[in-house]
């Protein structure tokens, strides 16, 4: 799971009002290369919650993101890269999404997470 | 400038609408979203032979070689009801829209296609040798690779090159060779001679065909079938494609040929997670292929959407083909029988949570409908696509062409693929004009929660299923009067196209 997955993600349990972001627990993280797409970051920046993506970033293990961010940055190559990076190339193949109101955890496995809401939930 | 754009002949209700989305794609339209259409004299609707007009070259071009069904799109250098009409009309065309193509240094090739007949090659080469007033002979160079037949050289002094020519010039002729030969009729003779600008790429389909395929299952969407639903979204090199009913990938993969970058989720998570292996799953039908990987796979029920609230207008398209409860059911979650009642509401126990497989529920056609709707008017972008299949009853000699409706969006093109003849299913093409608004969202909260209300209701009426798989009443086999139903659709060479 890319953290541009997570950066959509939220719990919407029934009753539950604020359930992004997920907080991520992290058991196995994984570096997946991708080619870089300037086009597809530039409109990809512009739907991103930039908090929690930093804070997701760095529950993964990567502190290069600066807490704030503005499309102008994105002229740097240096700041296409680390974002390019952190949004597409890290992966979490194995942990869980919490949801911050009740604690409930999607499992992800293989990389993929479960956002099945279990019968009491619905 | 009017093309003849020539097609192969089948899936005919396809055709037209793949030129027109991309055209739109390639940049043909300025305001009116619609390409001009004539038919050649004598032709039937559904002839292959059309004449289209596309504002340049390089767009027909660029139109023919992404498409699946166009088997050429030609510059027209003369047309006529007989071969004698056809040189008056050639040598009537500009020479400077012939002559920057007949020049000594290029290579050229000619076919002789007769549709619906097939001629013997001393007969192709004689039409040949008939074009001779065309200047081919502009060059002086005498090529000993002109590999016709040694009497070939001395008509046509040019490079000859029929591998790899830099023109191919086609001349077509089309006639009433009496019925039955597999083509709509031509009423009078038509004949055609024209350069070719462009072409379909047809060796996709042998690469992409699923019986080479890694991982399929049995609702895995034909390769050529998904080309077209990727050409009728416009995938393209920087836009985000979305599949809420990915199952093995099948529509991703035509997408992400395209240069698309995709996202898919199932409800299934056997078939998003597991596959059948670690060599034989989602992941390794791109591998197969060198595609780009699916940005996300998720396990997500699209009746229950885990999106976030803020979240929308973030995908350039979403293609998908849903469960409409013929070969496969679809699936919504919260348990079968505490939505029919039978059970009151429970709670899973604290130990059996980690492991627990929610139980889901029969999802009706309707509801899925509605679903992807509604997610589709939030989530896409404005101008962004929504393709997907609908299944149709047929009723005696037609369809019912009442289809889904949303406020947010325009329906520009419903191409039916006859099944049997039972039901069809329409692929329909909707294009987002309007913002996703909090009046549509709340209405569509209420259209939910009826659904979840009257779930039972739902199930039970319009069941797609039983109308295809119930006893015939009707078509007792081919000695009933067979005429209902089958005179509605022609067949060509026994078949519908």
């Amino acid at each position: 799971m890319r953290l541009l997955t997570h950066n959509m993600l939220s719990s919407n349990i029934k009753g539950v009002t604020s359930g992004f972001p997920l907080r991520i627990e992290a058991e196995k993280v994984v570096e997946k290369q991708v080619e870089l797409n300037a086009a597809f970051l530039k409109n990809m920046f512009a739907k991103i919650e930039w908090k929690p993506f930093v804070d997701a970033s760095r529950a993964m293990g990567y502190a290069e993101l600066p807490d704030e961010a503005e499309p102008l940055m994105l002229e740097s190559d240096e700041f296409l890269q680390k974002f390019h990076h952190a949004l597409l190339e890290l992966h979490l193949e194995e942990g869980a999404l919490v949801c911050p109101e009740t604690g409930r955890r999607f499992p992800v496995n293989k990389g993929i997470p479960n956002m099945l809401l279990h019968e009491d939930e619905v | 400038m009017w093309y003849l754009c020539v097609f192969y002949h089948r899936l005919l209700d396809y055709r037209k609408p793949e030129v027109e989305s991309l055209a739109d794609l390639c940049g043909a339209f300025n305001d009116n979203h619609k390409l001009e259409w004539k038919l050649p004299k004598h032709h039937h609707p559904d002839s292959p032979f059309h004449f289209v007009n596309l504002p340049s070259e390089e767009i027909a071009r660029n139109v023919a070689n992404r498409s699946i069904l166009v088997k050429g799109l030609y510059e027209l250098w003369g047309e006529g009801n007989s071969y004698e009409e056809l040189e008056e009309a050639i040598k009537n065309y500009p020479d400077e829209q012939k002559l920057p193509y007949l020049t000594p240094e290029s290579s050229f090739k000619i076919t002789v296609d007769t549709f619906g007949k097939v001629i013997s090659f001393q007969e192709q080469n004689d039409r040949i040798r008939d074009l001779s007033y065309i200047p081919f002979k502009a060059n002086t160079y005498q090529s000993t690779d002109a590999v016709f037949d040694g009497q070939q050289t001395k008509w046509f002094q040019g490079r000859v090159n029929l591998r790899n020519p830099d023109h191919k010039f086609w001349l077509m002729e089309t006639d009433d060779y009496g019925s039955n030969n597999g083509l709509p009729p031509v009423v009078q003779k038509r004949v055609f001679f024209g350069r070719e600008v462009g072409a379909a790429d047809r060796k996709l389909l042998p690469t992409y065909q699923l019986k080479s395929r890694s991982y399929l299952g049995p609702t895995a969407m034909d390769a050529e079938v998904a080309f077209l639903m990727a050409n009728q979204a416009q995938a393209m090199p920087g836009k985000l494609v979305y599949d809420p009913f990915v199952g093995t990938g099948s529509i991703l993969v035509a997408a992400a040929h395209f240069g698309a970058m995709t996202m898919g989720a199932d409800i299934d998570i056997r078939v998003v997670r597991d596959g059948r292996g670690p060599d034989c799953n989602v992941w390794s039908n791109f591998k197969q292929y060198g595609l780009q990987m699916p940005l996300s796979l998720l396990r997500a029920d699209n009746n229950l959407p885990p999106w976030r609230s803020g979240l929308k207008e973030v995908f350039d398209a979403i293609i998908c083909d849903p469960p409409y409860g013929v070969r496969a059911g679809g699936r919504k979650s919260g348990g079968r029988k505490l939505l029919k009642g039978v059970k009151g509401p429970y709670t899973v126990p604290e130990d059996k949570r980690t492991d627990h497989i929610p139980s889901t529920a029969a999802y009706s056609l309707a509801e899925c409908v509605h679903d992807l709707l509604d997610l589709a008017a939030r989530m896409l972008v404005i101008g962004g696509r929504l393709v997907y299949f609908y299944p149709v009853p047929r009723d005696n000699d037609s369809i019912d062409t009442n289809f889904p409706e949303h406020p947010c969006f325009e329906l520009v093109a419903a191409c039916e693929q006859m099944l049997s003849l039972r039901y069809s299913r329409v692929l329909l093409t909707m294009v987002k004009t309007r913002p996703y608004t909090d009046d549509i969202a709340e209405a569509a909260k209420i259209r939910h929660l009826e659904f979840k209300e009257n779930h039972l209701k739902w199930m039970e009426d319009g069941n797609l299923h039983s109308a295809v798989f119930s006893p015939a009443d009707l078509h007792l086999g081919d000695t009933v009067d067979t005429k209902v139903g089958k005179e509605s659709k022609p067949k060509y060479r026994g078949k519908y196209v």
